[in-house]
């Protein structure tokens, strides 16, 4: 079985260690944050000026002046701080965050990854995807691991144009959980029940699979 | 208004001097901490030609979206926009043209413009559309594109509290791109919810410092919420 999005979200999570700072997209990378495991400390970037994300507000805590990058109302966790864009992102291309989770259309083999932009469909922009995937060291890239249509989005190169060029290492899919090296993907673990033959089917781009290819492992 | 007094009476004189095809630098995020009633202004007074630098562009009815709708606008910097119907029209017909520029990079644009940085490096971009037509240079084994800085005609910000001498804190991530853009103006126009007595602010605590003000406004804000996500209340 493909993963779910939860699913998803709680592999990312197994990433996480106590005292990390992480900047988390839109989607998927989103529901990462209600996977933190008990008792590790962790404090949500976002993008727009916050460091140390809380929780949605309730009715009457509600201000229009706290919000995330995802333009959502959101609140502060104690010890947070709050600062300019430009403070932001120097933080972000600085190389502090210590994990970046984020979605994408495709990634390659060279680690290069395409993830704003269709063209002739109405572009709406990069936002800070591009500073997040320059400046991030350790970054992982969550999105199916094929198209609807069936069409691989693991590739020997990106056919959009790119967000950012060889910066991608590891990436989740609802398949499997791979990581690029020396212009191939490696195949790590794969979804419960999901055969090493399917993930090879619908990895256009160079596959490396080991001997062994564990399954993923979830709590509870 | 005399010696570091920067308040001003009314919207109206706030924005004497923005004339057609200016270059206005905006704060805002999404429409968290935008400064809707200079925006306002703008529009009443119908400017035309303008070249507007801000991270998004409103939505259909508020924020920068009203300056679309007679047209005032002919190009945007921005990293994000399209939330609203009457920008993608305008853009299909080639009314308006439109800049898509990294956030990070944008911020940094205003930064380094307010500072008397004429461009920087970043890595941000490279091997993207971005970095078309752009320098290139290797730092460390690693290539890096040159980004010139913005400088604006007019800086229009929102601020929470503000001095008479121009003295500007921001409200929780109502910050966002307010003091950068506040910074790279030639005049810089800050409207704020309250006003308070001149060393009232502790001045460790001011986000922007006067000497970037040339004028403050006092406004009410509807602040107008883009997302509204609560908790479920059990």
């Amino acid at each position: 079985m493909s993963l779910t999005r939860e699913q998803m979200a709680q592999r990312v999570a197994q990433e996480l260690q106590d005292g990390f700072y992480v900047n988390l997209g839109i989607g998927i990378p989103t529901l990462v944050a209600n996977y933190i495991p008990k008792g590790m400390e962790v404090m949500l970037q976002s993008e727009n000026g916050l460091l140390g994300m809380g929780e949605f507000p309730t009715e009457e805590t509600i201000d229009a002046d706290m919000i995330n990058a995802g333009k959502q109302t959101v609140t502060t966790v104690k010890g947070a701080s709050i600062f300019s864009s430009a403070e932001s992102f120097a933080m972000i291309r600085g190389g502090h965050v210590d994990l970046t989770v984020l979605g994408a259309f495709e990634v390659d083999v060279n680690g290069n990854i395409a993830s704003w932009m269709i063209p002739n469909k109405l572009i709406k922009g990069m936002g800070g995807a591009m500073d997040l995937v320059a400046g991030a060291e350790n970054i992982i890239v969550t999105m199916t691991h094929a198209s609807k249509g069936g069409e691989s989005k693991l590739l020997s190169n990106c056919s959009l144009p790119l967000t950012g060029k060889g910066c991608i290492k590891k990436v989740l899919t609802d398949l499997a959980w791979l990581e690029i090296k020396d212009g191939a993907f490696v195949l790590k673990e794969r979804a419960p029940g999901v055969s090493v033959e399917e993930i090879i089917e619908k990895t256009q781009g160079k596959l490396i699979v080991p001997d062994h290819v564990p399954e993923m492992i979830f709590s509870k | 208004m005399a010696g570091f007094d920067k308040v001003v009476a009314s919207y109206e004189e706030a924005m004497i001097g923005l004339e057609d095809n200016m270059t206005v630098l905006a704060g805002g995020f999404g429409l968290c901490g935008i400064p809707e009633n200079l925006i306002a202004e703008i529009k009443r007074k119908g400017t035309k030609g303008l070249t507007v630098v801000s991270n998004n562009c409103g939505v259909d009815g508020f924020g920068l979206g009203i300056l679309l709708e007679d047209k005032q606008i002919t190009k945007m910097v921005s990293s994000y926009v399209g939330e609203n119907a009457l920008f993608e029209k305008q853009l299909l017909d080639g009314e308006l043209e439109v800049e898509l520029t990294p956030q990070g990079t944008l911020a940094e644009k205003m930064r380094a413009g307010g500072a008397g940085i004429p461009a920087f490096y970043t890595a941000t971009g490279v091997g993207t559309p971005v970095a078309e037509g752009k320098e290139t240079k290797e730092f460390n084994g690693r290539e890096y594109l040159l980004e010139e800085a913005i400088v604006g005609d007019f800086a229009i910000v929102k601020g929470w509290k503000a001095d008479r001498y121009g003295n500007v804190i921001y409200r929780h991530t109502a910050q966002n791109f307010n003091p950068l853009a506040a910074t790279a103006g030639k005049i810089t126009v800050v409207e704020v919810e309250e006003i308070v007595e001149v060393g009232e602010l502790d001045p460790a605590q001011i986000h922007t410092p006067g000497i970037y003000v040339n004028r403050v406004v006092l406004g009410t804000f509807e602040k107008r919420i883009e997302k509204r996500t609560v908790k479920p209340t059990e």
